[in-house]
């Protein structure tokens, strides 16, 4: 096994004291990998990446990024950790009372203040350039750009300050098809442009998890029912993977 | 058995209300503590003293003047009939540099500024622009709730000073342009009677009114929950508790600095 990016040992999650929605995550995420996290919805999916990211603390159990256990950092700390990461949200999350170019700016603007202005819109147009957002864009809000094109800038953003780890939160929800192949596919360039840089997709399009991701985790009742390549689930004989698989791809 | 229930309800209403306090000073503090820390949030600070400060200037001007015309013609009929005319200016003066000034001018701003903040914050909250700014490692308070409690603390005394300005100004014109008292008299009055710890009592309870909406509004925007409508609601009610608090403050504020003027030896 290569080196690990993200190691999440016997993760436990309540909210309330009683039920768990995480109920011992074990998970490790190699280094460079494009892994994708299936499941059905509310299997707890979105408190997993919310681990990951350090936005809440687990109940028990701990989540290593990069050797650091996240858990064990002081506030302070955790913001400042956080720069390891890029996050494409399911909505983008684009600043509206920003133009496009000074949403991809402002993480450059805010971390890397020993760097020119001239040379921060440099990386950010080189950044969205990337993404293959046409430079006649830039200055529009992102109120007057299409869909596609506030993913496109979410994705430049979260490549602005060069994270080590990228996370994409279920990207291609509520996108027509034609748009969800367009993301999967800037995903997979993405990530093969960037050697090194460790990507994780949420996701419940099981069709672009298998077609683009190295591995495939599937979480069920707030567990991994089965981790590991598309062809192992693919020749998985676990019935409710078996039932997702099948519904997944007849649903494609 | 009702009054059981209904008791079981008070203690349930009380807990909630000491909480929910408690998380507001808890969110105060956090945020208020960030003032300090590096990056510098100056031209944050800057831009929000622009939008409380500077485009809050036209509706006080307009208020002022108005609220000093209208308590001139009142107090001068009163007056009037017990033959005290020339006490229009300072009783004017005074009620509005330490009571309708700081007062109205916290109602006005908290009701334009404050529900601007509430619900600004609230649509970056169910936007995920709230998260999106954590996952880059900025801390969320220091750059969005800090500058804007900074900037009302600030900006309310400057606005509060420019109402208590017009609305003599609106006082002026009514008594000696309208009902032409004697100017000199009007002017010498107001000499007399109003003090400058008059006028800096009601700019320092203008800076705690300040405090108090930008505090209440950006805490509820910063906690919305759902879409539209938590947005609508966070601002519904971040305007309404602070418009109630303004005015049942004023009260404390009141007799607190009376009971401070007591203990200094200061008479009035």
């Amino acid at each position: 096994m290569s080196e690990v990016a993200i190691q999440i040992t016997d993760l436990k999650k309540t909210f309330d004291g009683k039920d768990y929605v995480l109920k011992g995550i074990d998970l490790s995420i190699p280094k460079g990998s494009l892994t994708a996290i299936i499941g059905f919805s509310g299997t707890g999916k979105s408190v997993m990446l919310k681990h990951i990211l350090g936005l809440i603390k687990p109940t028990s159990g701990k989540v290593e990024i990069l050797g650091t256990d996240i858990g064990q950092l002081e506030p302070d700390a955790l913001t400042r950790f956080r720069c390891h990461f890029g996050v494409l949200f399911q909505s983008a999350a684009l600043f509206d009372d920003m133009t496009v170019l000074e949403n991809v700016c402002f993480p450059l603007l805010e971390h890397r203040r020993e760097l020119p202005r001239s040379k921060v819109v440099e990386i950010a147009k080189e950044k969205l350039k990337l993404v293959g957002l046409d430079p006649k864009h830039d200055h529009k809000l992102p109120s007057e750009i299409s869909g596609g094109m506030q993913k496109r800038t979410g994705l430049a953003r979260a490549l602005a300050l060069d994270p080590e780890i990228l996370l994409y939160d279920e990207p291609t929800t509520g996108l027509d098809p034609i748009l969800t192949e367009m993301v999967d596919n800037l995903i997979l360039e993405t990530h093969s442009h960037r050697k090194g840089t460790t990507s994780v997709m949420v996701s419940h399009d099981l069709y672009a998890a298998f077609r683009i991701a190295d591995y495939v985790a599937m979480l069920d009742a707030g567990r991994v029912l089965l981790w590991g390549t598309p062809d192992d689930f693919a020749k998985s004989d676990i019935e409710l993977v078996r039932k997702f698989v099948d519904k997944g791809m007849k649903h494609q | 058995m009702f009054f059981h229930g209904a008791v079981k309800s008070a203690r349930n209403m009380l807990i909630g209300f000491v909480e929910e306090v408690g998380d507001i000073v808890l969110f105060f503090t956090s945020s208020i503590r960030t003032v300090t820390q590096k990056p510098s949030r100056a031209p944050e600070i800057i831009q929000h003293m622009e939008f409380i400060g500077n485009q809050s200037v036209g509706i006080i001007t307009l208020t002022s003047l108005f609220t000093g015309l209208a308590l001139s013609v009142q107090i001068y009929l009163g007056f009037k009939i017990v033959n005290m005319v020339n006490l229009v200016g300072p009783t004017v003066a005074l009620g509005i540099s330490r009571e309708l000034g700081p007062v109205l001018t916290g109602l006005i701003v908290a009701a334009r500024a404050g529900g601007a903040m509430a619900a600004r914050l609230g649509t970056m909250r169910v936007n995920e622009q709230i998260d999106a700014l954590d996952v880059m490692g900025i801390n969320v308070k220091q750059y969005l709730i800090m500058p804007r409690i900074v900037a009302a603390i600030l900006c309310m005394p400057l606005l509060t000073a420019l109402f208590d300005f017009i609305a003599m100004v609106g006082s002026y014109f009514m008594c000696v342009v309208l009902v032409e008292l004697d100017e000199a008299v009007f002017m010498q009055r107001i000499a007399d009677l109003l003090e400058v710890r008059h006028i800096m009592e009601g700019l320092f309870k203008s800076a705690v009114f300040g405090l108090v909406f930008a505090v209440v509004c950006t805490y509820r925007g910063f906690n919305t929950k759902g879409g539209a409508r938590g947005v609508g609601e966070a601002t519904n009610r971040g305007v309404v508790l602070s418009m109630v608090l303004i005015i049942v403050l004023d009260y404390f504020l009141t007799n607190l600095i009376r009971l401070y003027y007591v203990a200094v030896g200061i008479s009035g």
